[in-house]
């Protein structure tokens, strides 16, 4: 059994006459030998380091050791003025804090990165506290996720290195999305056009740590993401389509992080870790290149 | 590198300590093999980071990891951010050096020298990437294995049909070898086993082997 394609997912969801979550359920046990109970504890598990990366991002006082980053997500929680809602505001805030908890060397799930980390911590704790979505539902919608990333992972890639940003926070918007759609009721068409619409909402976004950090734009972004995330998910949920089927989108993707010069793929050397502010920024947070000891081999 | 297929966790995973899947996980298993083959926190420990990881492990916390790692924490363990404090408080000496060589090859490579009351060790690992990690050499001896499955470490005097004969044990205990390397150094004729196993061997066939007389050292690591 395998899941390669969004096609291939619907078809054995229908033939099966099984949700999406099951046929990724299922999947997990065949391929790697565990049982459904192993799987919903270990679910649970993930969900409740990523609820607790929420939180601990808000209560404590977060600030990364390049100083780059400090307090996004309380910053966010204190916010008086709201440009869309306090709700939107809220979701930013969650993104942003689980993000910094991984910045700050805290306990985060990579998904499907550490770089992309806060993106559906934000997301299931949006819908948990905001919409009332139970626990259980809101592991049918991980499953789903995973689901999502797999298929992204073999057609594109889920890595910054290999695709840029659209792989890393992309992917883990494009996994949030599909858990939105779920969780508030959508029907497969209804997932899959959230995901497609979210890749071409991400397309071509690139990967450029400051100092080579997975600080600076990553934290913003995580907010950022979830944002288009539920931009997506709003569009599919309100019968919106992407009219591009999500299995072209995932090709898309793939294209363009093939293409995607490697200055713009973690290397730190273009976009915003190219601009002179961070440059600066790199020369003070690394060591002289002069205090390193070079060893070449006698020749 | 393997073929098989990824699963829900590695797309919703690992629990990690951040913040980088590379330059904090990975570097925290490779301190950890090096705590197994030891059998515990080493009292001295010199880490070499080359080439790219010269340039960031401070800024990645690379040398809380190893660090970390070294004294035997796990991936998700919070204790990985103090980690450097908390080895100084059991009274570990250590040193970080940078270096740049282009002997090695991979930009995220790391050496440590660490050393536990007679005992000393060198090990080469190499971070590949979201968390997964290669040790190349253990003692100068080559080796290449992932630390994601039961690993049998051997070290013993190069003698004919060792692999053979351990092998068999391996079979008599119903594992199955999912990789083999072997490597030896001619100056004092030690050899280097390495297999990688679906599941442990027996603890009564560890014992065997490590009372065999050609047998100088015994490790079964954990998945680390
Ligand atoms: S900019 Fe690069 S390192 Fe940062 S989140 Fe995006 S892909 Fe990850």
């Amino acid at each position: 059994m395998r899941l390669e394609s969004f096609a291939g997912w619907r078809r054995m969801a229908e033939e099966r006459g099984m949700p999406l979550w099951r046929v990724v359920l299922e999947y997990e046990m065949h391929q790697k030998g565990r049982t459904e109970g192993e799987i919903w504890a270990r679910l649970a598990q993930v969900y409740a380091v990523m609820r607790d990366a929420v939180e601990t991002g808000l209560r404590e006082p977060r600030q990364t050791q390049s100083g780059l980053v400090r307090d996004t997500g309380k910053k966010l929680l204190g916010a008086t003025l709201h440009v869309l809602s306090p709700e939107f505001t809220l979701l930013l805030a969650y993104a942003t804090a689980a993000k910094e908890t991984n910045a700050c060397m805290g306990r985060v799930v990579a998904a499907p990165t550490a770089g992309a980390s806060g993106i559906l911590p934000g997301i299931y704790t949006f819908l948990s506290k905001h919409h009332q979505v139970s626990d259980q539902t809101l592991y049918e919608a991980m499953l789903i996720g995973a689901g999502v990333a797999l298929i992204i992972e073999q057609k594109a890639s889920i890595a910054g290195a290999v695709g840029g940003c659209q792989a890393e926070t992309g992917t883990a918007a494009a996994m949030g999305a599909a858990g939105i759609v779920y969780a508030l009721g959508g029907d497969i068409s209804q997932i899959f056009e959230s995901v497609a619409l979210t890749i071409m909402n991400m397309l071509g976004l690139i990967c450029d740590p400051v100092a080579g950090l997975v600080e600076l734009p990553c934290v913003k972004r995580n907010g950022s993401a979830v944002v288009i995330a539920a931009a997506a998910a709003q569009m599919a949920l309100s019968g919106d389509t992407a009219v591009i089927p999500v299995d072209e989108m995932v090709v898309a993707m793939g294209e363009v992080g093939a293409a995607m010069d490697t200055r713009f793929k973690e290397t730190a050397l273009g976009g915003t870790a190219a601009t002179p502010t961070a440059q600066a920024i790199a020369r003070r947070i690394w060591p002289d290149a002069e205090l390193v000891r070079r060893e070449d081999p006698p020749e | 590198m393997s073929q098989e297929p990824s699963g829900i966790f590695d797309m919703l995973g690992p629990i990690m300590i951040g913040p980088s899947s590379s330059h904090t996980a990975g570097v925290v298993r490779i301190g950890r093999v090096a705590h197994f083959l030891l059998g515990g926190p080493p009292e001295e420990a010199r880490i070499l980071f080359y080439n790219s990881f010269a340039m960031t492990y401070k800024g990645h916390g690379s040398d809380k990891a190893v660090i970390a790692g070294l004294m035997g924490f796990a991936v998700d363990d919070e204790r990985i951010r103090d980690a450097i404090s908390i080895a100084e408080s059991t009274g570990l000496h250590y040193a970080f050096e940078p270096v740049i060589s282009s002997a090695k090859n991979h930009p995220n490579t790391l050496v440590i020298y660490v050393k536990r009351g007679d005992q000393e060790l060198t090990i080469e690992g190499i971070s590949r990437g979201g968390g997964l990690i290669l040790i190349s050499s253990i003692d100068e001896l080559h080796t290449n294995f992932t630390g994601q499955l039961p690993t049998l470490i051997v070290r013993a005097q190069d003698v004919r049909g060792a692999v053979a004969f351990l092998a068999a044990i391996l079979t008599y205990d119903g594992v199955n070898i999912a990789t083999l390397t072997v490597s030896r150094r001619a100056k004092d004729d030690m050899a280097l086993q390495v297999y990688e196993l679906d599941e442990p061997l027996r603890e009564a066939s560890l014992a065997y082997i490590r009372h065999l007389p050609w047998v100088r050292a015994v490790h079964l690591l954990p998945p680390v």
